[in-house]
């Protein structure tokens, strides 16, 4: 195999750290929910990486790895339906905005 | 690989479980054929429904038994965790129907949403298996940011909903990646099997460990976050004031006790020979828990001090309580402390959720429609005006600063007592010092219901019955407990997650 292990996990750990700088740094609620997606599309990265490379003939990892799938789908069905209810009531996404409770 | 029969699979010790999750799916349609009028039905059907389980899950109880391939397992400490949440979630639909009512967001959906997340925790309680475990982590949480957003016109509670699903999620994305560096490391996700590979990596010195140190350390993030500890906590007030207040309660003690079901079972069942050197006594994460567990009592019971709204100062009892329970898990680290750490964290977790229900019953008959009346002044005078709140109240709140014959003294006695054992004497110092300081705001409470007098008491407005009942139950749990601790622990009786009792 050309391409060693290491390559995947740098890729996949560049694209968590992106993933948690779009969930800190950006103030579009949709932004931060994509942030979230990019950090678990590079677990998905991860796990397959190391099922290829480590236990080829256990499929756990590529089980594992649908499993984060269906689970990101059901939690974006959640969140976007949050963030449309927010929507309603302020007319606006942005994560600053959203700041009655604090204390 | 050979396809198992459906024999092999012994399904039986998850029934419970399993019953719960089916339940929940047709309950979501039987719910459209409800009317609005009588959603009450819904409840009853929830309410049923959790009592099968709990029963069912007496039947099976104390089988150590695993079910899918080693994925599932039933033991003592699973059967005691479901208990716990079964009852927690039965007294919360108690005190959900008539404050749903009230409030005007009577929803059906809210009662399956409610048993999904029961499903949740009793799956986490189970978990054999990485995967499983987020599975069900997820199970838990996404019901409770749809409930925690349910009242969706009112800007708090969406508000609350929002916080919650974002940085529930973010903390599920930790988890995901870390289980994913110990399946690159270990090459499985079983955690008997990783705690074989463990010791061999441990043994050989091989760099994997680098992997499973990272992949630890995540894991402790994310279900930090979910339990909120600190400096993970920081939702944790905002989330539990803007929702409902019977889901904060809900929240409170299922979203624990699920949270710290996995991570009691990750740490001690995966990774108890996690040492930077092998024949290290102690593990790796103790130091950190121990730590975490010190920070989280210490900030919890100093920053509630300054809260004026009751739900954000049971937000802060309750991180503080998280720090508690999370010092058994520490505990857990030194290699033969674990059983009497799991059992100390267990009957934490049982007199806790019976407390904190039974406060935010309270709460809850003090709520106003507007959502005012939950400020600890209005406290003053109940003692007057409803002596018989006002006792109860005085006794819960007793029960969370930890006074001797209340049921908080126990879970506090055994928690601090493996402590000690482990070796953590320094750590057991700071929960008592922190125990004597919490009595502060707890007991401030009752100074307000006793010894302060206002012409105008506050209006009881929701004492209805099925309040009532949740609140006698608890009330009563928590005497009990506190007067016959055996019978709790002979129910424990050999609570262990040890590996033999997996094998």
């Amino acid at each position: 195999m050309g391409v060693p292990l290491w390559m995947y996990l740098t890729v996949a750990a560049a694209l968590f750290s992106i993933g948690i700088y779009g969930v800190l740094a950006r103030r579009n609620a949709v932004a931060v929910l994509m942030g979230i997606e990019l950090m678990l599309n590079a677990v998905n990265l991860n796990l397959i990486a190391f099922w290829r490379y480590q236990t080829p003939f256990n499929m756990s990892g590529q089980a594992f790895a649908a499993f984060v799938l269906v689970v990101a789908a059901a939690e974006v069905a959640v969140g976007l339906a949050i963030i449309i209810a927010v929507y309603r009531n302020r007319q606006s996404v942005e994560v600053e905005d959203v700041d009655m409770l604090k204390g | 690989m050979t396809i198992p029969a459906l024999g092999d699979l012994n399904l039986y010790v998850a029934l419970p479980a399993i019953f719960l999750a089916l339940f929940t799916t047709f309950l979501l349609i039987i719910d459209l054929f409800i009317a609005q009028e009588h959603k009450n039905n819904t409840a009853y059907l929830a309410l049923g429904a959790l009592a099968v389980a709990f029963v069912w899950n007496l039947l099976t109880f104390n089988n150590n038994t695993t079910a899918f391939l080693g994925m599932f397992v039933a033991d003592s400490f699973s059967g005691f965790l479901n208990m716990i949440v079964l009852i927690g979630a039965m007294l919360t639909i108690l005190l959900s129907m008539d404050y749903l009512r009230r409030m005007g967001i009577e929803q059906g959906e809210y009662y399956s949403m409610v048993l999904f997340s029961t499903a949740g925790m009793m799956f986490m309680g189970s978990a054999n298996n990485l995967i499983v475990i987020f599975i069900a982590l997820e199970l838990l949480s996404i019901p409770l940011y749809v409930m925690a957003a349910i009242r969706h016109q009112d800007v708090k509670s969406e508000e609350s909903g929002i916080k919650y699903f974002i940085l529930g999620a973010f903390a599920s994305a930790f988890f995901v990646y870390g289980a994913a560096l110990i399946y690159g490391a270990t090459g499985t996700t079983n955690l008997p099997a990783i705690f074989t590979a463990v010791g061999e990596i441990v043994n050989t010195g091989s760099d994997s460990i680098f992997y499973l140190v990272a992949g630890s350390a995540l894991i402790i993030v994310a279900l930090g976050f979910k339990v909120a500890v600190v400096p993970f906590h920081m939702w944790t007030p905002d989330v539990y004031e803007g929702a409902p207040t019977p889901l904060t309660a809900f929240m409170s003690v299922g979203g624990k006790a699920g949270g710290f079901a996995a991570l009691l079972r990750v740490m001690v069942v995966a990774l108890p020979a996690l040492t930077v050197q092998s024949g290290d006594a102690a593990t790796v994460w103790q130091l950190t828990l121990a730590v975490i567990a010190a920070l989280t009592m210490i900030l919890g019971n100093v920053v509630a001090i300054s809260q004026t709204n009751i739900k954000r100062m049971l937000a802060y009892s309750s991180i503080a309580h998280a720090g508690y329970i999370l010092m058994a898990v520490a505990a857990a680290g030194t290699a033969g402390v674990s059983d009497a750490a799991t059992r100390g964290m267990l009957v934490y977790l049982l007199s806790y959720t019976f407390t904190n229900l039974g406060a935010f019953a309270i709460v809850i008959t003090l709520e106003k429609e507007d959502g005012t009346g939950t400020a600890i002044e209005d406290f003053v005078g109940l003692g007057r005006s409803r002596p018989m709140l006002a006792m109860m109240m005085a006794f819960f709140m007793f029960s969370l600063t930890g006074v001797p014959a209340t049921a908080g003294f126990i879970g506090k006695f055994l928690v601090f007592g493996a402590s000690i054992e482990a070796g953590l004497v320094w750590l057991a110092v700071i929960g008592v010092l922190t125990s004597v300081f919490s009595a502060y705001y707890y007991v401030r409470i009752i100074v307000n219901m006793y010894l302060r007098d206002t012409d105008k008491p506050s209006e009881i407005v929701g004492e209805t019955q099925f309040v009532k009942y949740a609140t006698y139950i608890s009330f009563t749990a928590v005497l009990v407990l506190g007067l016959f601790p055996a019978l709790a622990l002979n129910l424990l009786g050999g609570a262990q997650i040890t590996l033999a009792s997996l094998f």
